[in-house]
């Protein structure tokens, strides 16, 4: 019989940086920085939240301390990893003035080896989307793709539900069904505190073979597997996704978009947060005599007024028109462009708007404005905080 | 959902990187219109595209903008692009002569249906620069004018002085079996031909609305009005065709913001049948 799970104790997880550090991964994963979890280079142990968790509300994330010393205690960080496959800037090429005109100069894709420690299972799905986006078509981006080919993936699964999350409803969470190297359950009790430890490929496997570990008992599996079952009722939101991308089809003309509008501040918070939007700008910059220009590829935001900007103006100019757009992207119109949503059920956008403005409550509102009953269990949408 | 087998297969290493084309000539079409033909200074000899297929053109220093291609498709040793000076980087463009050199990439996005409205009768319906990314299909149809039934291009401009390819226009016209109408928003004195929107020559202009393919290019208003007056004859929203125009900076489909409902316009279109656009045109601000 093929040993499905392992146990790592949670003494021997300095190693597993350790082993992915020898291996000439630049380990990132996550830190405590800036009063908030963030995912950045990580050499020890001691960098990362031990015994910290978030709290999450619309607009609102707080650190506060755990009565254990877990070590993945939180829910999912303000930055997600696409900062690290699909960087916030990237220059595409440089090019110098000649005698004959100008010659371009193609920029060397230089990717690192990256081992990205404690993906949740949400991000997990957000890296497939991107996938779609970026390697799935007629062209392929060669920076997205260079980083993506060398990632080592260690997920791990949830061990709580934050106050925006809802990847139950989206179906992509709270258990990493697939997409990792390794993926752990993190078990805290009062006496033991180990890590449940699933292969998910061959380099994970080589990975694993390089800690100490064991076989898992029965007991310990079913602990991680009661933990998650738990932890997919705990969910702060909800998303109703029947019909949705239809009612939203149905809807391009609702006055709720008015009143989120009269709300949103076009920050362009969730967008950047976002751990599947993709939009970008390009900037073409010259130095000062002329003799050297480049092009730069930026995150952008749907957000922006330049974002549809042609001549004559801006064919969004309202905020409503924006806020529709984000929304009925997320939840319908990509669909029809990668098949699946763009929305995993992460929370950011929630947890990081500056007014609250939650996604899921303006979902609801478009349906219910249908005539459609709130879903037992949730709190109308009409009903304003 | 989560897909462990991804397809890694590139069909442009580097598709943000241009090439370097040099101007052959510029031509002046019309007070704020200029024509530059370009040649490749790579190595390349031709410049292979579809009619209806638009390029990115990247001005040393100042930026890069879609412009549709308004060459002919089987002269591909010349790649042709007409525009008009409106922004930055085409007013920079139009201060390029001869000799001097611009950045490429391209061709992307749909092209016209030129096969499929092979038996059929053609109406091109052109509102201002709009002739420019029509003209490819025109050379393209008229080469092969025994396929196609009767050919009419009804043609909109404000003004007299806002024509494009005068001199072709007057070839055509002279044709017996072209039929080309010319209108104008508002005439001058110097003007006999019709004065009045493009769309009101549609119900006099000759063909069978049952077999009839129609291509559309012009302002957004212009092409929704046009629709109505063909689906007004009995035109079919599937044989109806029209040229979609968003903010670019990529034309891949990654950069997100040529979006239209679900459709990306530098892959999707620009070419789009109106049954397509139909709905999202209806609307304000998509």
């Amino acid at each position: 019989m093929t040993q499905q799970f392992s146990i790592l104790e949670r003494e021997d997880f300095q190693k597993l940086i350790d082993v992915l550090s020898a291996d000439g991964y630049q380990v990132i994963g996550p830190t405590l920085g800036e009063g908030a979890v963030i995912y950045d280079e990580l050499t020890s142990i001691e960098q990362m939240p031990i015994g910290w968790t978030d709290i999450q509300e619309g607009g609102k994330y707080r650190l506060e301390r755990r009565d254990d010393d877990a070590l993945f205690g939180f829910n999912t960080s303000p930055q997600s990893w696409k900062r690290f496959l699909h960087p916030p800037s990237v220059r595409l090429w440089q090019a110098h003035r000649t005698d004959e005109g100008f010659e371009l100069q193609h920029e060397p894709i230089e990717a690192p080896r990256m081992a990205f420690l404690g993906v949740r299972s949400c991000d997990l799905h957000a890296i497939a989307i991107q996938d779609k986006v970026f390697m799935n078509g007629d062209y392929l981006d060669p920076t997205y793709k260079s980083r993506r080919e060398k990632i080592f993936v260690v997920a791990v699964n949830c061990g709580q539900a934050g106050g925006t999350c809802f990847c139950s409803s989206m179906n992509t969470g709270p258990k990493a069904e697939g997409g990792f190297d390794l993926a752990l359950t993190e078990i805290v009790e009062s006496r033991q505190h180990y890590f449940v430890v699933e292969v998910g490929s061959e380099k994970g496997q080589e990975v694993l073979h390089q800690l100490p570990h064991r076989p898992a008992k029965d007991s310990e599996v079913k602990a991680a597997d009661n933990l998650l079952k738990k932890v997919s009722k705990q969910m702060g939101r909800i998303l109703d996704t029947e019909q949705m991308q239809d009612i939203l089809y149905r809807n391009y003309e609702n006055a709720r978009w008015d009143s989120v509008a009269q709300r949103c501040l076009s920050c362009a918070n969730c967008t950047m947060v976002c751990p599947t939007c993709f939009c970008t700008t390009i900037q073409d910059v010259t130095d000062l005599s002329g003799s050297h220009a480049e092009r730069v590829r930026r995150w952008d935001s749907c957000f922006t007024m330049d974002f549809s900007y042609i001549h004559g103006g801006s064919i969004r100019y309202s905020q409503k028109s924006r806020y529709r757009q984000w929304m009925t992207h997320k939840l319908a119109t990509w669909f029809d462009q990668f098949g699946t949503a763009g929305c995993v059920g992460c929370g950011r956008c929630i947890t990081w708007c500056p007014v609250g403005i939650d996604l899921t409550e303006e979902m609801a509102a478009i349906r219910e404005s249908e005539g459609a009953a709130p879903k037992p269990g949730r709190k109308p949408a009409s009903a304003k905080p | 959902m989560l897909e462990q087998e991804l397809v890694f297969e590139p069909t442009v290493a580097e598709p943000m990187l241009p090439e370097v084309f040099r101007i052959q000539r510029v031509k002046h079409e019309s007070y704020d219109t200029f024509t530059l033909i370009l040649e490749p200074s790579n190595g390349r000899e031709s410049f292979p595209f579809k009619a209806g297929q638009f390029n990115m053109l990247y001005v040393y220093g100042v930026g890069e903008v879609p412009i549709s291609i308004s060459g002919d498709p089987n002269q591909p040793e010349m790649l042709v692009h007409t525009t008009r000076a409106v922004g930055t980087v085409t007013k920079a463009m139009s201060e390029l002569k001869r000799g001097d050199v611009i950045g490429i990439r391209g061709p992307f996005g749909s092209s016209w249906p030129i096969q499929e409205a092979e038996h059929h009768d053609v109406v091109f319906v052109a509102g201002g620069i709009g002739l420019a990314p029509l003209r490819p299909a025109l050379y393209e149809i008229i080469a092969r004018r025994e396929k196609y039934g009767r050919i009419v291009l009804l043609y909109g401009t404000r003004s007299p002085d806002d024509i494009l390819y005068h001199d072709e226009l007057e070839q055509w016209r002279a044709r017996f079996d072209l039929e080309v109408y010319v209108t104008v928003d508002y005439a001058d004195k110097s003007w006999r031909g019709n004065v009045g929107v493009v769309t009101n020559l549609i119900p006099k202009a000759p063909f069978d609305p049952q077999h009839t393919v129609a291509l559309v290019c012009g302002p957004e208003v212009m092409m929704r009005f046009t629709a109505i007056e063909f689906l007004k004859r009995g035109v079919s929203p599937t044989s109806l065709y029209l040229t979609m125009e968003r903010n670019m900076k990529c034309a891949i489909g990654f950069c997100g913001h040529c979006q239209l409902g679900g459709y990306f316009i530098c892959k999707d279109g620009p070419v789009f049948t109106y049954e397509q656009m139909q709905t999202l045109l209806s609307l304000w601000e998509v």
